[in-house]
């Protein structure tokens, strides 16, 4: 039996007055990776951005519809407050360039304001290192700038920075998509062990990456949810032509 | 063929014509200058005493006087430009009204300084006057202080438009970084965009304060031509440019001229290495 975290209602959204999600209506079960699938265009990454509220900064945009976290509506609380439970990780890897490595991890509370005594953020620190898989890469290097690291440990070190922030919800808008195929195996690897502590959405349209890692997958189709399924059954015996289509390499 | 080679000819001459014409500016200063360098040497630099009379020179006040009004006005431009560039780069969302903002701010720049100079003297002094009297300070009006108001508004624009265009390109995922971590809008200027862009914004004042270091009408229309030491930031005093436009027409004797073009020397290679210090750091920016 799944749990379910994060409950998406009839939700649309729009950049003025292009509509790029239509009526999508989603369940995010806790401790589990769920996928969001799809070609380049189809509204992924703007269905994570409604998540944590991101949407909302570019111009024009808007949203209809309703998105509940543990039952609570996410667009009737703060904005900052919905950001530090709900994390997110970029495309590009994006550490503050002028931030320490150490700094970095702790940057959300740095950023906020939200002081800590030294014991508190070496704890934070440390924690969230070991979780993203860098801690034994960095633990000599901790001030120096983040921006020496490899491509794929500033990614894992901005997984560490939103894991800092123990939120419920961490969302990973095509993390590996500036990596190279070790530093990909590396950050998947890492997707399936945070399972435990975190809920993930991860999206991408990298379909053998959505197999690798997620136990739930949504399709979306030009701004429509498809499909959504356990990973397995979906892409074994997808129920929608599109999807079928999508699968086999014939659209995408 | 032929046509290619003989204007890429032409280019090359005029290119080299510029490294020339610069050069040459330097090397006639550094020549005219040889009398004075030899009468005074260094102590040119450290003697109070301009006395064309006795035929003894020496550059300090002017040193100091340019030194108060570039920095006094590097410090009032400061808050007002800064403001302007977040303003420009980040407040406003429409491109094209910042745009145009941003025209209008550098057209500041292209105002004679003849003219800033004139409101200077006409408006802002008789103002300083009165506010002097209010102070109970010897109400002169001209002076340091007004100034170094005037260099101010004057170099508001060099800073303001280098600094939005810095801020400006302060990659998009960074800033969202910080706002997907919970940052406000305010705490993301001040922590991420602002240390980010913070040598673009260094490299804009320091052209800046170039800009006022060598300014000279409108200065030489308000500062009060007098060739003490300052002894507040209230009193009249003189700037390296200044005295140039002021006295050089009086230079009769070859000293006087020697001593005037040392100066000038002074100042050309003071605002060079400003300059280039500044251009260093924007094009290692980005540019």
């Amino acid at each position: 039996m799944e749990n379910i975290i994060l409950k998406i209602i009839n939700l649309n959204a729009y950049y003025g007055n292009q509509k790029v999600l239509k009526n999508v209506d989603l369940e995010i079960y806790e401790n589990r990776v769920t996928t969001i699938l799809g070609p380049s265009g189809c509204g992924k990454t703007t269905l994570i951005r409604c998540i944590n509220r991101l949407h909302e900064l570019s111009p024009g945009a808007r949203i209809e519809g309703q998105i509940l976290l543990k039952g609570e509506d996410l667009y009737q609380i703060e904005p900052m407050i919905v950001r530090q439970k709900i994390g997110m990780v970029f495309q590009k890897p994006n550490p503050f360039p002028t931030m320490t490595i150490y700094d970095n991890v702790i940057a959300g509370y740095i950023l906020s304001g939200i002081k800590l005594s030294k014991e508190e953020k070496d704890k934070i620190v440390e924690e969230s290192l070991i979780k993203s898989g860098l801690w034994d890469e960095v633990k000599e290097n901790l001030f120096k700038k983040g921006t020496f690291l490899s491509g794929g440990q500033q990614q894992r070190l901005c997984i560490a920075r939103a894991l800092a922030m123990k939120p419920e919800i961490l969302l990973l808008d095509e993390p590996t998509s500036a990596l190279d195929p070790v530093a990909t195996s590396v950050i998947e690897e890492l997707i399936i062990e945070l399972k435990k502590s975190v809920t993930t959405v991860l999206v991408t349209h990298n379909i053998g990456q959505a197999g690798r890692v997620s136990d739930y997958t949504a399709f979306f189709y030009l701004g429509e949810l498809v499909e959504f399924g356990k990973t397995t059954e979906m892409f074994t015996v997808p129920k929608s032509k599109k999807t079928e289509e999508y699968l086999i390499g014939k659209i995408g | 063929m032929r046509k290619d080679k003989v204007f890429k000819i032409i280019l090359l001459l005029s290119g080299f014509l510029i490294v020339a014409l610069l050069s040459g500016i330097f090397l006639s200063l550094v020549f005219s200058s040889i009398p004075s360098i030899k009468e005074f040497g260094i102590n040119f630099l450290f003697s109070k005493d301009w006395d064309p009379v006795n035929n003894k020179f020496g550059a300090l006040p002017f040193l100091i006087g340019t030194l108060l009004t570039s920095v006094i006005s590097l410090l009032i431009s400061i808050p007002f430009s800064l403001s302007i560039s977040i303003f420009l780069s980040e407040i406003l969302k429409n491109k094209l009204i910042s745009n145009i903002f941003q025209t209008f701010v550098e057209l500041i720049a292209g105002i004679p300084s003849v003219i800033v100079g004139l409101w200077g003297l006409f408006i802002l002094a008789p103002f300083m006057r009165t506010l002097q009297l209010k102070l109970g300070i010897q109400p002169i009006g001209v002076g340091i202080f007004t100034a170094s108001i005037i260099l101010s508004i004057m170099i508001i624009p060099y800073s303001a438009s280098i600094g939005k265009e810095v801020i400006s390109m302060v990659p998009t995922e960074v800033k969202e970084g910080a706002i997907s971590l919970g940052a406000t809008e305010f705490e993301t200027l001040k922590s991420v965009t602002l240390p980010f862009s913070f040598n673009g914004i260094f490299a804009g004042f320091l052209l800046s304060f170039g800009r006022a270091f060598g300014e000279t009408m409108a200065v030489t229309m308000v500062i009060g031509n007098s060739n003490k030491i300052p002894d507040s930031i209230f009193s009249p005093g003189q700037t390296m440019a200044s005295l140039i436009a002021n006295e050089f027409t009086e230079a009769t004797t070859k000293l006087y001229t020697s001593s005037l073009i040392e100066i000038g020397l002074i100042l050309f290679i003071v605002s060079m290495l400003i300059n280039i210090l500044g251009r260093l750091i924007i094009r290692r920016f980005k540019f």
